[in-house]
């Protein structure tokens, strides 16, 4: 029953799911409102037990004395904010909305630009003409990055042309190629789930 | 009640139905015992060794199982490899950390690890704290990986699921540290990234396909088998359907894209 239960649920909302994919009309708009709702749900009750983790897991930390300036940091902003937004509210001016504004958003900014330098320290790794593949690897590369400037309409006027070549033919077969097997993928994962065949979650 | 199927879809029906009896075909077949023969996949085949470098090295693994949601199926996918994967670190009584973005995801790895430790009989290996969540903010996410990466020295990491533009940071900090790779994505768009920074990656199928190959059974290899069977059969639709746009017949691609 234990294993039985769990595996009927999953069966049984997985065809609800796949059916509703295919048949048209209200009735199966609502079953996927439902489902919806009943994620969202889910999901609100996972929430709370995501912040007694994350408290538990640094308030350790800040126990056992292990990365305890960075432990502190975590637990004072994340119940900073909250009782910030609890108390002072979250609207436009609000002292939340300001930190968020001016501490949040340029931290993700800052750590989203580092993203150019570690393309930088990539890109030098992979275009290294070592083998054919990467040699061909390398010239598509610089081809494409002179071609898709206003350098490469300088130098000729073809090269644009043909760097978006390379990205509209060669480049979207290779993509195409993996789309299928993503596809077959994601399909035979979802069948292997729904028919209990892998049941790796539930050993 | 109006109900009625979406002629738009028709094709994709049939090609399910068509992959169901497949995989059924397959199942039956592994079932009898007969053995089907799989190609080597590198990614796969470095799991053991990665978890092995970490045991020698005394350090642990870290898993990131995508910043997705559950409902995305590489995350599943993800978290099928979690589980063999932990219950390999299991066996090598090696630490495994697992940071989550989304709360569903983190209390489901929570109790796929769970679960892996108890199937090989040690539930005491299970640490309540290695497996947390960190940040529903993407970049707040990616820093938080970044620097447990660097102050733990974690001698392998996985990156396993859905990742969007925190991928390279992650792979390239992993790489800065000094850490053994190995990544699978289905995202497209971030495969050159971890192609150039890991040492292994699973390409869009493997990585569906990893979970089954662990396992080793047959029954879930047969699943990889009918997988390309159905490749085929795409395949020559493919051909025969280009073949037959030339000759000005359109049939087939009037079929799977109706208008």
């Amino acid at each position: 029953m234990k294993k039985q239960v769990p595996l009927f649920i999953v069966f049984f909302i997985g065809l609800l799911g796949f059916l509703q994919y295919f048949i048209t009309g209200p009735l199966s708009k609502s079953v996927y409102t439902l489902l919806l709702e009943w994620f969202q749900g889910v999901q609100g009750m996972a929430i709370i037990m995501a912040v007694i983790s994350l408290t538990r897991r640094h308030f350790t930390n800040v126990r056992k004395g292990k990365n305890v300036f960075y432990s502190l940091v975590t637990l004072i902003s994340l119940y900073g904010m909250m009782i910030l937004g609890i108390f002072f509210g979250i609207g436009k001016g609000s002292i939340f909305d300001k930190i968020y504004e001016f501490v949040m958003v340029p931290l993700n900014a800052t750590t989203f630009s580092l993203l150019s330098f570690y393309m930088a320290s990539a890109a030098y790794r992979a275009f290294r003409a070592r083998s054919v593949e990467s040699a061909l690897l390398l010239l598509s590369a610089f081809v494409l990055m002179i071609g898709l400037t206003s350098f490469g309409d300088v130098l000729s006027e073809s090269l644009p042309y043909f760097a978006q070549w390379v990205l509209d033919v060669p480049n979207l077969a290779a993509q195409r190629g993996i789309t299928l097997g993503i596809a077959l993928g994601i399909l035979a994962t979802s069948l292997k789930i729904m028919l209990g065949i892998e049941r790796s979650w539930l050993e | 009640m109006e109900i009625g199927i979406d002629i738009q879809k028709l094709s994709v029906l049939i090609s399910v139905i068509i992959y169901t009896f497949l995989l059924l075909y397959f199942i039956s077949k592994a079932r009898k015992g007969e053995k089907l023969f799989l190609r080597k996949i590198p990614g796969i085949e470095a799991v053991d060794e990665a978890i092995g470098r970490a045991t020698e090295m005394g350090r642990s693994i870290l898993y990131v199982p995508g910043l997705s949601t559950i409902d995305d199926v590489a995350t599943i996918a993800s978290l099928n490899i979690l589980s063999r994967v932990a219950k390999k670190a299991g066996e090598y009584e090696t630490d495994i950390i697992v940071p989550n973005r989304n709360p569903v995801v983190y209390t489901v790895a929570k109790e796929v690890i769970k679960q892996a430790y108890t199937s090989i009989g040690r539930p005491d290996l299970f640490k309540e704290d290695s497996v947390f969540y960190v940040t529903d903010s993407q970049f707040g996410y990616a820093a938080s990986v970044c620097g447990l990466m660097v102050r733990e020295k974690t001698a392998t990491n996985f990156f396993m699921g859905m990742f969007w533009a925190e991928s390279l940071l992650l792979a390239e900090t992993g790489t800065s540290t000094g850490a053994i790779q190995i990544a699978g994505t289905d995202a497209i768009t971030q495969l050159p990234f971890f192609v150039t920074s890991c040492d292994y990656t699973l390409i869009g199928e493997e990585f569906y396909a990893a979970s089954a190959y662990l396992s080793g059974e047959p029954v879930l290899v047969s699943t990889i088998k009918a997988q390309d069977v159905m490749k085929l059969i795409i395949g020559f639709l493919l051909i025969l359907g280009g073949f037959l746009g030339l000759i000005g017949k359109s049939y087939i691609l009037n079929f799977i894209f109706p208008k």
